[in-house]
C-alpha cells in the first residue's frame, strides 16, 4: 500500500482548529447552563409555615446538630425539604439510550475504518 | 512472538516517536500510587457528598461500594493494557492501538476534560476553604474566593511546569498528609481514642432512604468520585524508570488505599452530620471532612482537616493538571490536534505548552460554572472513558492473546471484570440520567460533534502507519 503523505497544516489554519475545539467545550458546558436546562434543580415540593424541627422531621439529636451548623429552623427549611423529582418518561430514557449506543456505534465504526488503514501501513498487506 | 519484551529492563516497548527530546524517566512505583491517590483523595474530602443528596446516606455507601468495584475492575484492566502499552496519553494511547485513531481522540478528550474539569472543582474547593478560614480568623463579610481559585490554579501550572520530579514528589508529601488525616479524625471521633461522637442511628431515623430504592441508583453518580482519576496513573507511563512494575504496583496499592479512605470518609461524616446538610455540596457541606471536625469540638482537628483538604485539593490539581497535559501532549505529537502542543520543553523536559494552553480552560470552569455542575462534566468524562476500557481489554487479548505479547501484569478472571465494569457503567449512565440527564445529553451530543470533526476534517493531517508504534506483531484478524 501507498503511505499516505498528509499535508502539512498552516498556523493560522491550526489556530482554528484549537478555537473550533474551545468553543465546542465552553459550549457543551455553558450551553444548559445559561439556557436553565442543567437539571439537577431540587426543589422544595411541600414547604413547611413556621417550621419547627419537629415540623421539619428532625429528632433531637439531628436538631442538635443543626444548631450546631448554626442552622435555625427557618434557615435550613430549604436545605432539609429540598428533593430532587426523579420521574421521567420511558421516551426520554430511550433517547438517553439511542444517544449512546450510537455514539459508540459511530465511533467504532470509524475507528474500524481508521485502523485497518494504520495496520496496513504498519505492517503491509 | 515479538522480539520485544516489555519487562525487559533495556527495551521497555517505547517507541520512536519523533521527537529529539524524550521525557524523563525519573518515577517509581511510589510516585504512581501518589499521582493515583492524589488526584482522587480530594474525592472524600469533597464532592462524594453529593451521593447522599441524591439517595440519603445508606445509598452514599452501597454507591461507594458499586462504585469500588467499577474502579477495582478498571484497576485490574488498566494494569494489563499498560504494563505492556507503556506510553505518555496512557488510554489515549492503548486507543490508539488497540481500537483505532478516533477512539483514541475521544478517550483523549474524555481524558483532558474529566481532569481539567477535576482541577476546577479542586479550585473551587481551595477557595471556598480559604473563606472558611478567613471567617473563622475573624475576617468579616464575605471573602472573594477568585484570587485565591487563580493562585491554585496557576501556581501547580507553574510547578508541572517546572518539573515532574518535583510535582510528584510534592504530591507525594501532600497526599500521604491528606491521607493521615482522615485516619486521625477517624480514630478521634470513633471512639477508639478519647470519647466518640458518632451517633448514625440518631441520624440516620427516620431518613434511611429517603428517595427508596431509586436513591440507591441516582447515588451511583455520585459515587464514582470517590475514585475518579485513578487511572490516572496511566499518563506517567513513559516518566517511570520502570513501567512494567511500577504502574501495576502503584495503581493496584491505589484502588486499595482509596476503598478503604472512602469507606472511612463515609462512615465519620455520616455518623456526625445531618443528611440533608451534608448531601447539598452547595449550600451544605461544600468540605464535609473539615465540616465533621469542625463539630468535633476540637481546634486541632479543625486546622488538620483543614490543611488535609487544602492539600488534598492542591494534590489533586496537580495530578489532574499532569495527566491532562500528558494527554493533550500526546495528542499534539500524533496531529490528532495541532502538532505545536506535541513540544517538549529543552530545559525541563516537560510538555510546557500543553500544560500553559490548559491553565485558561480550567479557569473558565472553575469561574464560571457551579461545583456540581463542574463535577458532573468531569464524571461523565470519566465514565464515558470506563465504558472503552472493557471494549479496548476485550479487544487487546483478541488482537494480541497472552502469549503473543508478554505482558508486565495479566489481569485475572478474564473477561468477568470486562463484563462487569460494562454493566456498572450502563447502570451509571442510568443514575446520571436520573437528575442531569441534560448535561448528559448535551456531552454525548458534544462528542458526536468533534468526532465528525475530527473523522472527517482533523484526520487528514495525521500520518496513517506511523501511529502505530508500538513493537507489536500485526494484531490477529488483520
Amino acid at each position: 500500500m501507498a503511505q499516505y503523505q498528509p499535508p502539512t497544516q498552516g498556523k493560522a489554519s491550526q489556530l482554528i482548529d484549537v478555537i473550533v475545539l474551545v468553543v465546542l467545550t465552553v459550549g457543551a458546558l455553558f450551553v444548559p447552563i445559561w439556557l436553565g436546562m442543567a437539571g439537577a434543580a431540587k426543589s422544595v415540593t411541600a414547604p413547611v409555615a413556621n417550621p419547627t424541627w419537629e415540623s421539619l422531621n428532625q429528632n433531637a439529636a439531628q436538631a442538635a446538630k443543626y444548631e450546631a451548623l448554626g442552622f435555625t429552623p427557618e434557615s435550613a427549611h430549604d436545605l432539609i425539604l429540598s428533593r430532587f423529582d426523579y420521574s421521567f418518561s420511558i421516551g426520554a430514557l430511550l433517547t438517553m439510550i439511542v444517544v449512546i449506543v450510537l455514539y459508540y456505534f459511530l465511533i467504532l465504526r470509524f475507528s474500524e475504518v481508521e485502523y485497518r488503514e494504520v495496520i496496513s501501513e504498519k505492517f503491509g498487506e | 512472538m515479538t522480539e520485544v519484551d516489555i519487562t525487559s529492563k533495556t527495551m521497555d516497548g517505547i517507541g520512536p516517536h519523533g521527537v529529539k527530546v524524550g521525557l524523563l524517566r525519573v518515577l517509581g512505583p511510589a510516585h504512581v500510587w501518589a499521582l493515583g491517590v492524589g488526584i482522587v483523595l480530594v474525592g472524600e474530602y469533597m464532592g462524594w457528598n453529593f451521593a447522599v443528596g441524591k439517595g440519603g446516606a445508606y445509598a452514599a455507601l452501597i454507591a461507594c461500594w458499586f462504585a469500588g468495584i467499577l474502579y477495582t475492575c478498571v484497576a485490574m484492566i488498566d494494569s494489563e493494557v499498560t504494563s505492556t502499552v507503556a506510553s505518555a496519553g496512557g488510554q489515549y494511547t492503548q486507543a490508539k492501538h488497540i481500537v483505532g485513531p478516533l477512539m483514541a481522540f475521544n478517550v483523549g478528550l474524555y481524558l483532558v476534560f474529566a481532569y481539567t474539569m477535576l482541577e476546577a472543582a479542586n479550585a473551587i474547593t481551595a477557595g471556598y476553604l480559604v473563606s472558611v478560614v478567613a471567617t473563622i480568623t475573624g475576617h468579616e463579610g464575605a471573602l472573594n474566593q477568585r484570587p485565591f481559585i487563580i493562585l491554585v490554579i496557576m501556581f501547580l501550572a507553574w510547578l508541572n511546569y517546572r518539573g515532574v520530579l518535583a510535582t510528584l514528589t510534592f504530591n507525594l508529601v501532600i497526599t500521604a498528609f491528606a491521607f493521615a488525616a482522615i485516619l486521625i479524625l477517624f480514630l478521634s471521633t470513633s471512639g477508639i481514642i478519647g470519647a466518640g461522637i458518632m451517633d448514625h442511628a440518631a441520624l440516620f431515623e427516620g431518613h434511611e432512604l429517603p428517595y427508596g430504592w431509586i436513591g440507591i441508583l441516582a447515588s451511583l453518580h455520585f459515587g464514582l468520585w470517590y475514585y475518579l482519576g485513578i487511572e490516572g496513573t496511566t499518563q506517567a507511563a513513559e516518566e517511570v524508570r520502570s513501567p512494567a512494575r511500577a504502574l501495576p504496583f502503584g495503581t493496584l496499592a491505589g484502588i486499595m488505599t482509596l476503598l478503604i479512605a472512602a469507606t472511612l470518609t463515609w462512615y465519620v461524616c455520616s455518623g456526625v452530620l445531618p443528611w440533608e446538610f451534608l448531601g447539598d455540596g452547595v449550600n451544605g457541606s461544600v468540605a464535609p471532612l473539615f465540616d465533621t471536625a469542625r463539630l468535633s469540638g476540637s481546634a486541632g482537628l479543625v486546622w488538620l482537616l483543614g490543611f488535609g483538604t487544602l492539600f488534598a485539593t492542591l494534590a489533586s490539581a496537580n495530578g489532574c493538571i499532569n495527566d491532562a497535559s500528558r494527554a493533550w501532549f500526546a495528542m499534539g505529537r500524533d496531529k490528532y490536534l495541532p502538532g505545536w502542543f506535541g513540544a517538549v520543553h529543552p530545559k525541563y523536559r516537560t510538555p510546557y505548552r500543553a500544560i500553559v494552553f490548559l491553565v485558561p480552560i480550567a479557569l473558565i470552569f472553575a469561574l464560571g460554572a457551579p461545583l456540581d455542575q463542574v463535577i458532573t462534566f468531569s464524571i461523565l468524562s470519566g465514565l464515558l472513558g470506563y465504558t472503552f476500557m472493557p471494549l479496548n481489554i476485550i479487544m487487546f487479548r483478541r488482537k494480541w492473546p497472552l502469549n503473543s505479547i508478554k505482558r508486565g501484569y495479566e489481569h485475572p478472571f478474564h473477561p468477568l471484570p470486562a463484563i462487569t465494569l460494562l454493566t456498572l457503567c450502563g447502570v451509571t449512565f442510568f443514575a446520571v440520567f436520573l437528575g442531569y440527564g441534560t448535561q448528559l445529553v448535551a456531552m454525548i451530543g458534544f462528542y458526536i460533534v468533534v468526532s465528525l470533526w475530527f473523522h472527517f476534517w482533523r484526520y487528514r493531517f495525521v500520518n496513517r502507519g506511523a501511529q502505530f508504534t508500538m513493537p507489536w506483531p500485526k494484531p490477529q484478524g488483520y
